[in-house]
């Protein structure tokens, strides 16, 4: 019997490729979401979700079994884990400055004013706390007078 | 009750909550007064049901006959759905959702937050994940809860008459049955009275910024958390099991 066995980093690599089907500039290793590879028996990839109620939670799930498959990788299993719960200071560097060219102004943790992704004032004002998923708020720039989308800490 | 068992009763009891307020949530979806409101009442309905799924799954896991988060969900009767009468109220007027909202989600942060210092790791693991949505949830229904009251006459007239109406659900949050009584026992699960001491400040906090009277002590209804429901919960119930209760296992 061939015994393939593969290296955690190479899966992450392959991983690394997995965008997210909700902010598709962003892939799930960018997102921080995937938290584990363990290939000492086949490989199990540990996930976890950014919401409880994320939509997205089965669609990359599934993304992943299907890149890794791609990869010639068949024994492939998931492991939903909550805890400790996801947060938004998991998100790369190079994710946030992905999610900024993408035009979303990356999560601060910092005082201050949210800066506009496009023109980078700090003369912004939000517009609702509350926006199109639950991860983002809605902000104006008074300099650009564009509309952006701010993704919340969490 | 072997502990299985116990934590099975306890997190479908917490799954039913998540379960019926989100499905009230979201008959309010495309109703709301503003965009903003209807994409932030849609997520935060997707976030209770999210909850649901994974206490109903780990209820099933402990069960362990092989029931599964559909069957929790859509193949129980009324009277084996063990939510609060509060969550299960109808979202009436928009001051009525509100205030809902906000009695409910300041008793749920508190009973989160003690859920997550319990012994059985299940539990408290998806108590910490929910507790972080679960928070801003009640920052927005709060900030509205501001509005209205603070608002014009009439709104700050109909809000309270939506929080003296509801009032009367508040008390179950707070009376132990022998569920609690064991979940406490075993699995250093939430003291209830303790919870109850923290609502009622955050509560009055709330209440007395939007300008609105906190209701005189009264008859409490009870009877969601043994099953005896209000009888709004037969049409919602009616109306969310309707497909897998004619088709049992139907998918698409």
């Amino acid at each position: 019997m061939v015994e393939t066995s593969y290296k955690s980093e190479q899966i992450f690599e392959w991983l690394s490729e997995v965008a997210d089907p909700e902010i598709p500039v962003l892939t799930i290793t960018d997102l921080g979401i995937v938290r584990d590879v363990d290939c000492s028996d086949g490989v199990t990839v540990s996930l976890t979700p950014t919401y409880s109620g994320c939509p997205a939670t089965e669609v990359i799930e599934a993304s992943v079994v299907a890149a890794l498959e791609e990869q010639g990788v068949s024994d492939v299993r998931i492991r939903r884990v909550l805890s400790p719960p996801w947060t938004t200071d998991w998100i790369s560097q190079e994710g946030r400055d992905k999610l900024r060219i993408y035009g979303i102004a990356p999560p601060e943790r910092r005082e201050g004013p949210i800066v506009c992704p496009r023109c980078e004032s700090g003369q912004t004002e939000r517009v609702s706390e509350f926006g199109s998923t639950a991860c983002k708020a809605a902000y104006r720039c008074r300099d650009c007078l564009e509309p952006f989308e701010y993704f919340k800490c969490l | 009750m072997s502990d299985n068992l116990l934590m099975a009763a306890y997190a479908s009891r917490l799954g039913d909550n998540a379960l019926v307020l989100g499905q009230r949530m979201i008959e309010l979806v495309a109703a709301s007064p503003e965009l903003e409101e209807e994409l932030a009442n849609a997520n935060f309905s997707l976030d209770y049901i999210g909850q649901a799924r994974m206490f109903y799954t780990y209820a099933g896991k402990c069960e362990g006959v092989g029931r599964d988060e559909d069957d929790f969900a859509f193949l129980r009767p009324e009277h084996e759905y063990r939510n609060l009468l509060l969550v299960e109220q109808p979202n009436g007027h928009f001051g009525d959702s509100t205030v809902r909202q906000v009695l409910f989600e300041s008793w749920y942060l508190h009973l989160l937050e003690a859920l997550t210092r319990c012994s059985d790791e299940g539990i408290s693991e998806i108590a910490a994940r929910a507790i972080k949505e679960v928070r801003y949830h009640l920052r927005h229904s709060s900030q509205w809860l501001l509005r209205l009251g603070d608002g014009t006459e009439e709104s700050h007239r109909r809000v309270q008459q939506s929080l003296d109406n509801l009032w009367k659900f508040t008390g179950e949050m707070f009376s132990p049955d022998d569920l609690d009584d064991e979940m406490r026992a075993i699995f250093n699960g939430p003291h209830l009275e303790i919870i109850e001491a923290q609502w009622r400040e955050d509560v009055r906090a709330i209440v007395e910024q939007a300008t609105l009277k906190m209701p005189d002590n009264q008859w409490m209804a009870s009877g969601g958390k043994q099953g005896r429901h209000t009888e709004h919960f037969g049409y919602l119930l009616a109306e969310m099991q309707h497909l897998q209760q004619t088709y049992p296992g139907a998918t698409w």
